[in-house]
C-alpha cells in the first residue's frame, strides 16, 4: 500500500511540475511575429547562414578571385569569374576581383569550408536564413545579393582612400561631409 | 424530462459536441505548448483558432486512399463505428435540465454498451489494414479496452447504488446534497483511469504508440478516414469528461451561474486534466498496463462496490 501512495504522490508531483510550467516564460522565439528586423529570430554568433562577401576598410571588396573557396567547396556550388582591376574600375584591393560570384543555395550545405579556405577573409557566413522559394533558379545568389554594404563610417572618405590606393592625388573632400 | 424540441436538441447537441471535439484539437495543442514553454499553433486566424478548419480542408482535400492489401469494406466501416458509437452516447448525456436528447432509464448501461462497441472500431481498423503494426495496435486495443471496461462498469456501480438509478438525470438529482466525488472518491479515480484507457489517451495510448507502432491501428488511414479517428478520440475525451461531471461532480448543479455554464465549466476542467496527463505522464509497458488493470484496479473496484453496498444496506435501508 505505501508504494501505491508513493506512486500516486510521484504522479501528482510530475503533473504539478508540468502545470507550473504554465507560469514560466516561453522559451521558443516568436519568430515571424517578434520585434526587431529579424522578427524575433535569434542567432548564435557562429551560426552559418547565407554568405556575406566582406569589404575592406576602404570599402573595396576583399575577394581577389583566387578560387580557393570554389576548390574547397564539397558540393561544388561556388561559381566565380575573375577579372582584372583597372585604374578606372577598381573593385578589390589586389590585382583581380570576382566579376561574377555565384553561390548555388540549391547545393550549398553550409559547411563553412569556403570561409576557412578564404585567404583574405572575404567570404563569411552571415545570419541570413530566409532562403525558401518557389523557384529553384532564384536560389542561385549573385555577388550583389551577398556583398556587404559599404560601411557608413567610410562615407565620403572612401573616395579619398580609394584615390590613395590608386596612388593618385587625394580627392578634395568638401568640409562638413 | 426529454427535451420538448427533440430535433432542436439532436442538432444542437450534435453540432456542439462536434465543435467542442474539433476545437479540442486546437485547445490541446495550445495547452501542451503552454506546458512545454512553446507557442503552439498561432498562424491561422486569431490565436491559430482556424487551424482546425485548415486541417479539415487539408484532410478533405487529401486522396482517400485505401491500401490494395486492405480488407476494403471493413477498412471503410471501421472509422465510422467510432464516430457513431461516441455520438450515440451523447444522446443520453443530460447537459442541463431539458437539454437532453433521450432521457433513458438505463442511460448508464447504454453509455457502457456504446463504449464497448467502440472497441470494434479500433480492432477492425487494425485487422483490416493488414499491416503488422496496425494489427498489433488493434490487438492491444482489444485487450486494453476490454480489461478496462470491466472495472469501468464496476467503478460506476457505487454511484448507481447511492443514487438507486441507472438514469443519468436521476443520478444528477441524487447529488443535490453532496457530490458523489466525496462518498465515491475511489470510484472516481477508477473511472478516471478507465476513461483514459477507453479513450486511448496518453498515458494509455498503447494501441497508437507512435514510437513503437508508427500510428498503431490507424497507420494505414489517411484523409478524412483518419480525421474520423482523430475527431472520434476527442469526442471520446469530451464524452468521458461529461460523464465524470455527471456521475461525480453534480452535473449541471452549481450556484449563481446557469446550469449549462456549470456543466461546461466542469467538463472543460476535466478535459484540461486529460491534457495535463498527456503532457506529463509517460506510457507504461503493455504488461504493466494489463497487470494494473487486473491485479490492482479490478480488486479495488470490487472492494469499492462491496463497501458501498454494505454502507447503503446498513444506513439507508
Amino acid at each position: 500500500m505505501p508504494t501505491i501512495l508513493k506512486d500516486i504522490a510521484a504522479i501528482a508531483k510530475g503533473m504539478s511540475i508540468t502545470f507550473m510550467e504554465m507560469f514560466q516564460p516561453t522559451v521558443v522565439e516568436n519568430y515571424p511575429d517578434g520585434p526587431g528586423p529579424l522578427r524575433g529570430a535569434k542567432f548564435q554568433e557562429r551560426y552559418r547562414g547565407v554568405h556575406v562577401l566582406q569589404r575592406d576598410e576602404n570599402g573595396l571588396e576583399k575577394c581577389v578571385a583566387c578560387f580557393l573557396c570554389a576548390a574547397a567547396c564539397p558540393s561544388n556550388c561556388i561559381y566565380i569569374e575573375a577579372a582584372e582591376n583597372t585604374e578606372e574600375n577598381r573593385v578589390s584591393g589586389a590585382e583581380r576581383y570576382a566579376k561574377v560570384y555565384n553561390i548555388d543555395y540549391n547545393r550549398c550545405i553550409f559547411c563553412g569550408y569556403c570561409v576557412e579556405a578564404c585567404p583574405t577573409d572575404a567570404i563569411t557566413h552571415g545570419h541570413g536564413f530566409e532562403l525558401a522559394t518557389f523557384n529553384a533558379s532564384s536560389l542561385v545568389y549573385r555577388k550583389e545579393q551577398m556583398l556587404a554594404p559599404i560601411p557608413a563610417h567610410i562615407g565620403a572618405n572612401a573616395v579619398f582612400n580609394q584615390a590613395e590606393v590608386l596612388g593618385g592625388a587625394p580627392a578634395q573632400v568638401a568640409p562638413g561631409e | 424530462m426529454t427535451s420538448p424540441y427533440p430535433f432542436a436538441a439532436i442538432f444542437g447537441i450534435l453540432i456542439v459536441a462536434l465543435t467542442i471535439a474539433s476545437g479540442l484539437i486546437w485547445i490541446e495543442r495550445r495547452l501542451l505548448a503552454l506546458w512545454q514553454d512553446r507557442y503552439g499553433p498561432n498562424r491561422v486566424g486569431p490565436f491559430g483558432l482556424l487551424q482546425v478548419l485548415a486541417d479539415t480542408i487539408k484532410l478533405l482535400a487529401k486522396e482517400d486512399w485505401i491500401p490494395p492489401f486492405a480488407d476494403k469494406p471493413v477498412f471503410i466501416i471501421a472509422p465510422a463505428i467510432i464516430m457513431i458509437t461516441v455520438l450515440m452516447s451523447f444522446a443520453v448525456i443530460p447537459i442541463a435540465p431539458g437539454i437532453i436528447i433521450s432521457d433513458l432509464n438505463i442511460a448508464l448501461l447504454f453509455f457502457l454498451a456504446m463504449s464497448s462497441l467502440g472497441v470494434y472500431s479500433i480492432v477492425l481498423a487494425g485487422w483490416s489494414s493488414d499491416n503488422k503494426y496496425s494489427l498489433l495496435g488493434g490487438v492491444r486495443a482489444a485487450a486494453q479496452m476490454l480489461s478496462y471496461e470491466v472495472f469501468m462498469g464496476l467503478s460506476l456501480m457505487g454511484v448507481v447504488l447511492l443514487s438507486g438509478s441507472f438514469d443519468l438525470v436521476d443520478i444528477v438529482h441524487a447529488q443535490r446534497k453532496i457530490w458523489f466525488i466525496i462518498p465515491q472518491f475511489l470510484g472516481f479515480v477508477l473511472f478516471l483511469i478507465a476513461g483514459l484507457a477507453e479513450t486511448r489517451r496518453l498515458p494509455f495510448d498503447l494501441p497508437e504508440a507512435e514510437s513503437e507502432l508508427v500510428a498503431g491501428f490507424h497507420s494505414e488511414y489517411s484523409g478524412m478516414k483518419f480525421g474520423m479517428f482523430f475527431v472520434g478520440e476527442y469526442l471520446g475525451v469530451t464524452l468521458i469528461s461529461a460523464m465524470i461531471t455527471i456521475l461525480f461532480f453534480g452535473g449541471w448543479m452549481g450556484p449563481v451561474l446557469p446550469p449549462i455554464v456549470w456543466f461546461l465549466l466542469k467538463m472543460f476542467f476535466f478535459i484540461g486534466v486529460f491534457i495535463l496527463m498527456r503532457a506529463s505522464l509517460p506510457r507504461p509497458r503493455f504488461d504493466q498496463l494489463m497487470a494494473w488493470a487486473w491485479k490492482l484496479m479490478l480488486p479495488l473496484a470490487l472492494a469499492n462496490l462491496l463497501v458501498t453496498g454494505a454502507v447503503v444496506l446498513a444506513f439507508f435501508h
